[in-house]
């Protein structure tokens, strides 16, 4: 009877998952362009897509930039949003739902649409950042062009994905908060204990969880970021100096229609990534086991 | 006690400039898309139009294939929202009521499937769905999508089930139904709001996508909404501001909406592990 259950969402599951990612192995090691792709037929090349890649400076650079890019996004992300949570469970009822209100807003708009905002929101010309800017004396951004260098395009890519992933963080690590128990926090403030002795030895242990769970699925999400960075730093400026994995991957792989290529790299990535995903896996698989 | 009411009205403040500033950008789209061209051409931004139109409105939706993506759009999520809810509830009854061999494996698949970057998929998909004479159509976005959404909904689903308290299935048992009759008789209302909050969530993300249906889909009949708004900009080189901001908020409504609706179930499956330890 379970078999049964199971079957129509194992059967779609292994077509349209398990057999590409079986192609996936065999592409790598094909030489597979378009002429191959009208034939239905590559050519076996044995190792040479991967010696490829990893020959390719454009590939170690492209790693450490996602890598760093990664790091920073995540750290911010996750270090916002838990002094945020701080910062709502500790205003007014009306500031709590007014706050909470407002970020359930921003979880809901699609990334597409954030990207066309944050273009015209940061657009040299008339801009209302730079305006903003200007007005509150930051210093003269008149026209100041947010998109000049490889840096400033990532720069302005990280202030689009933090802001687009606060709100989750913020609301799940305020749901965790909220569980700390209030007694434990009167009787340290009653024993004269610091509000970061407080955090630290109090709610620390409570959230931290929570805290690995958001860190860990953060990682994942922004090491594969392709929408924001594609479509915000533009299809025409996209180059190797500001590729992240996942847009070095399409360009590699799809824009030059090296298929076999662009699966050596697919295959470098998933590894990366599945290598990352073990402790969140493992966290959930303990989740589903004493339920 | 009067050090902590000033503390409050601190954290007060602070907590209305967070607002703020993260409320903003979605405040700028929907005034933008209401705002005559000259208060939006201007250096000197304004911040309510004294005499809002809704002309950047019709301008987008006049646009070439808005209508035939919208439909397209629907097309694709309907389809996948309705296989992937049918097919994820009966694999969420089998993990939540039943133990069988490879329950284990089936559970770290459901998972695991859930973490792979979509970026690191499209080459297989692409070429597979190519052999298939799947590319440039809506069918193999279908099934891209279903990928992607069934572990989420067959994991989501189980923890509706097993929030289901065990003797009001027995009772239905001991009325003399059989265990598929207890299911569809007692089971089926109670999981309702689970069906309901991963079909939305499903939804969504379906609405969302854009690297897949990038990917697959050329014709520009033949493409989505979000393909469609993404090559909104780079069609000209006076870019109409309004237009792009309207179009925007007719893409992003329905999705307010229905995420409003169920935000608070899902923010709890997706972490529902973590926050009971």
């Amino acid at each position: 009877m379970p078999y049964l259950l199971l079957a129509p969402v194992v059967v779609v599951m292994g077509a349209i998952l398990g057999y590409p990612i079986y192609n996936l192995v065999t592409l790598s090691l094909q030489r597979y362009g378009l002429f191959e792709l009208i034939q239905h037929h590559g050519v076996y090349i044995g190792l040479h897509n991967f010696a490829s890649v990893l020959h390719d400076p454009v590939f170690w650079h492209t790693l450490l930039r996602t890598v760093v890019f990664t790091v920073v996004n995540v750290g911010l992300t996750m270090g916002i949003g838990t002094l945020i949570a701080l910062l709502v469970v500790r205003v007014s009822t009306w500031v709590r739902l007014l706050v909470t209100a407002g970020l359930v807003l921003v979880w809901s708009m699609p990334p597409v649409v954030a990207v066309q905002v944050w273009q015209w929101m940061t657009n040299s010309q008339n801009g209302v950042v730079n305006y903003l800017l200007t007005e509150l004396h930051v210093g003269d951004y008149f026209q100041h062009n947010w998109y000049e260098t490889p840096f400033s395009q990532l720069a302005m890519t990280t202030t689009l994905i933090v802001w687009g992933a606060l709100p989750f963080v913020v609301i799940t690590v305020y749901a965790a908060l909220s569980q700390v128990p209030h007694e434990l926090i009167e009787a340290a403030e009653i024993d004269g204990a610091r509000s970061w002795r407080i955090f630290r030895d109090v709610t620390m242990p409570v959230i931290t969880p929570v805290l690995l769970i958001l860190a860990s699925l953060s990682i994942l999400w922004d090491f594969g970021v392709f929408t924001q960075p594609y479509l915000l730093i533009g299809q025409g400026h996209i180059v190797p100096a500001n590729y992240l994995m996942g847009i070095y991957l399409f360009e590699e792989g799809y824009v030059k229609t090296d298929f076999g290529r662009g699966a050596a790299i697919s295959i470098l990535m998933l590894a990366i990534v599945a290598a990352m995903s073990v402790v969140y896996v493992r966290r959930m698989l303990r989740v589903g086991e004493t339920e | 006690m009067s050090s902590r009411s000033s503390h409050r009205v601190v954290w007060n403040v602070l907590g209305v400039v967070v607002f703020a500033v993260m409320v903003f950008p979605v405040f700028w789209m929907i005034s933008t898309a209401f705002k005559p061209d000259d208060e939006i051409s201007s250096v000197t931004p304004t911040w309510f139009s004294g005499s809002p139109t809704l002309q950047h409105f019709r301008d987008a939706l006049a646009r070439p294939y808005f209508w035939a993506d919208v439909r397209n759009s629907l097309i694709v999520v309907l389809v996948t929202v309705a296989i992937a809810v049918a097919f994820a509830f009966l694999s969420a009854v089998a993990l939540a009521k039943y133990r069988f061999n490879g329950r284990q494996l089936f559970i770290v698949l459901v998972i695991g499937i859930q973490m792979l970057p979509a970026a690191g998929l499209i080459i297989p998909l692409y070429v597979v769905l190519a052999r298939y004479h799947q590319v440039n159509a809506l069918s193999g976005v279908i099934l891209v999508y279903l990928s992607t959404a069934l572990p989420f909904c067959v994991w989501t689903l189980r923890g509706f089930i097993l929030g289901i308290p065990k003797d009001l299935e027995e009772a239905a048992m001991v009325d003399g139904s059989t265990r598929l009759g207890a299911f569809v008789k007692i089971l089926l209302p109670l999981v309702a709001p689970g069906l309901v909050a991963t079909s939305v969530f499903t939804f969504i993300t379906s609405w969302n996508e854009y690297i897949f249906a990038r990917v697959l889909l050329s014709d520009s009949s033949k493409q989505t909404i979000t393909v469609w708004l993404s090559y909104f900009l780079g069609t000209s080189r006076n870019i109409d501001w309004g237009a792009v901001m309207a179009a925007s908020t007719l893409i992003a409504i329905p999705v307010v909406i229905f995420f409003l609706l169920v935000q608070r179930r899902i923010s709890f499956g997706l972490t529902a592990g973590a926050v009971r330890g």
